[in-house]
């Protein structure tokens, strides 16, 4: 099956490399790159400006994505906010509505930086929920908080980018709710892997990133209820966001356009809807990309000294693991020697790290176009890598 | 590009490494370098002195005795030790002049990915700004 999907993926016709960093980047298909080359080549215009025809064709075309990258994740098309991605989604949050709402954010111990920072940035006081011993939010712990700190802002990932791990985020939702908190999900990890639906979650913000989901960097969106949206100033202020300037006062247009200030990344969000228009059509199956990381499971627990970090069973998208007195960097970098691409390191999640006492994990993440050879390949370089370096560990010094 | 010491044992380490057609084989004698550290005196394990942007805990004690520069390290990873041991190779032990006088791009000649790269995680590009770093104070002393 998915040896058919990699041809869909100029890249793996250049190389043969095995990629597992799909959840740091994924590969992009044709079909995303011939949509932004035709914007490029047949309509290049900036939008929601001039009045020539040229400028009307990337406008319709910019918003036609905006419909339906909404669509496809169950929002109204006004309530989808384009970003640069994931990370900035966030940071608008944290800028123009938590800021001068709370004080404090509630985050859980597995948050990427990129949960973390903006709220830092923002002066608001960190709180977390603690995780039980398979890395899961304790609920009872989470719900005893919440009906403590009532009318609180609660950001929570939906997939750890470190652990594989989906947080049962309908019933967090509910649950915060019940306490009237409101709810951000980082869904940078989930979209390519989840079918999601913002309305049936009932969450109050969902932030995203194309280009984890096969789209293209530099672009990623919010999704905001409405009401939240049109309570919230500007992010940041410039060109086509505005109703009226003077030098005395300035007033905006409404959501989503009032967020976005200046020439937006036009190929890009135009790359966005073919990917996900991509994936859709795929029809690909969160059974399939299961049985592709069970498989692997199985396969890893073949090297001596594995430690795994996902028993838990609701794990999707990628697996993380130590081996037993090896540093993850020596490691990291006899796989790239031999083709093999995957991530080690922190993952930009140091806190869960530090309770965890590691520095770090080799983590596989895993995306449509991954193949049971990719990961027979790997785990044949990672028992090379790993004979290697236990046969070097502690050997006295053979030269000079 | 003027010939010194440094430049002669950046060729003499090129031509170790390539002497390997396997890049395994190329990666044990970078570990097997390695071993030539002898560690770092705990004392010198400070936070000042911990190489920004490894992925592994690198230390580097740099001092000077008798007009030349010597540099002590370490690390917690047996590549990134080796790598660490090149550069000593290449830079101990030789005046600040010396090492002022090597364009760090002659590096190149090693053909050795991390060391080339100056990815924002890669911390032996950190260690070798901070020698140079150091060789610049002690020349502007003189």
């Amino acid at each position: 099956m998915n040896t058919i999907i990699k041809k869909d993926f100029p890249f793996f016709d250049k190389n043969d490399i095995v990629y597992l960093d799909s959840a740091a980047t994924s590969q992009k298909p044709q079909v995303v790159l011939d949509k932004m080359q035709e914007y490029y080549t047949q309509y290049c215009a900036n939008t929601h400006r001039g009045e020539h025809d040229l400028g009307d064709r990337a406008t319709t075309e910019f918003e036609n994505s905006r419909q339906y990258i909404a669509k496809f994740i169950g929002a109204n098309t006004d309530e989808l906010v384009f970003t640069k991605g994931t990370t900035e989604a966030i940071n608008l949050v944290a800028s123009s509505f938590v800021k001068s709402r709370f004080t404090k954010v509630f985050l859980s111990e597995l948050e990427h930086h990129s949960n973390i920072v903006p709220w830092q940035l923002q002066g608001l006081n960190i709180e977390v929920f603690p995780l039980d011993k398979n890395l899961n939010i304790n609920l009872q712990e989470y719900e005893k908080l919440l009906k403590e700190n009532p009318k609180s802002f609660v950001s929570i990932t939906h997939i750890s980018n470190s652990f594989g791990i989906i947080n049962p985020i309908k019933k967090l939702i509910n649950i915060a709710h019940k306490y009237s908190c409101l709810v951000l999900i980082d869904g940078a990890q989930a979209l390519a892997h989840l079918k999601i639906d913002v309305k049936d979650l009932d969450a109050d913000f969902y932030a995203v990133s194309a280009h984890k989901a096969y789209g293209p960097t530099g672009v990623g969106a919010l999704y905001g209820k409405y009401e939240l949206l049109e309570s919230m100033l500007p992010y940041q202020g410039g060109g086509s966001m505005i109703t009226e300037v003077s030098f005395k006062k300035s007033s905006y247009l409404k959501p989503p356009l009032r967020f976005e200030a200046g020439t937006q990344a036009i190929a890009e969000v135009i790359g966005f809807k073919a990917a996900l228009k991509y994936l859709f059509e795929l029809k690909q199956t969160q059974k399939e990309e299961d049985v592709l990381l069970q498989y692997a499971k199985i396969k890893l627990q073949e090297l001596s000294g594995i430690q795994l970090y996902t028993q838990a069973e609701n794990v999707l998208g990628n697996i993380s693991f130590t081996i037993k007195d090896i540093h993850h960097n020596d490691i990291g970098i006899l796989l790239s020697k031999q083709g093999i691409m995957l991530r080690t390191g922190h993952h930009c999640a140091m806190p869960i790290m530090k309770k965890l006492g590691i520095k770090g994990t080799i983590r596989l993440s895993f995306a449509l176009y991954n193949t049971k050879e990719d990961i027979d390949k790997t785990v044949e370089a990672l028992q090379k890598a790993i004979h290697l370096l236990r046969k070097n560990k502690g050997a006295k010094s053979a030269t000079k | 590009m003027p010939q010194n010491k440094i430049s002669k044992e950046i060729k003499q380490l090129a031509d170790e490494l390539e002497l390997f057609d396997d890049v395994m084989d190329k990666y044990e004698y970078i570990i097997e370098l390695g071993r030539a550290l002898h560690g770092l005196n705990e004392k010198y394990k400070t936070r000042t002195n911990l190489v920004q942007g490894c992925q592994s805990q690198v230390w580097l004690h740099e001092y000077e005795k008798e007009g030349k520069l010597y540099f002590e390290a370490d690390s917690d990873a047996l590549i990134v030790k080796g790598l660490v041991q090149i550069l000593i190779r290449i830079y101990s032990a030789h005046s600040s002049k010396e090492i002022l006088e090597i364009d760090t791009a002659l590096l190149k000649e090693l053909h050795l990915s991390e060391i080339i790269s100056s990815g924002r995680q890669n911390g032996i590009a950190s260690m070798i700004q901070k020698i140079y770093t150091y060789a610049r104070q002690d020349n502007d002393q003189k």
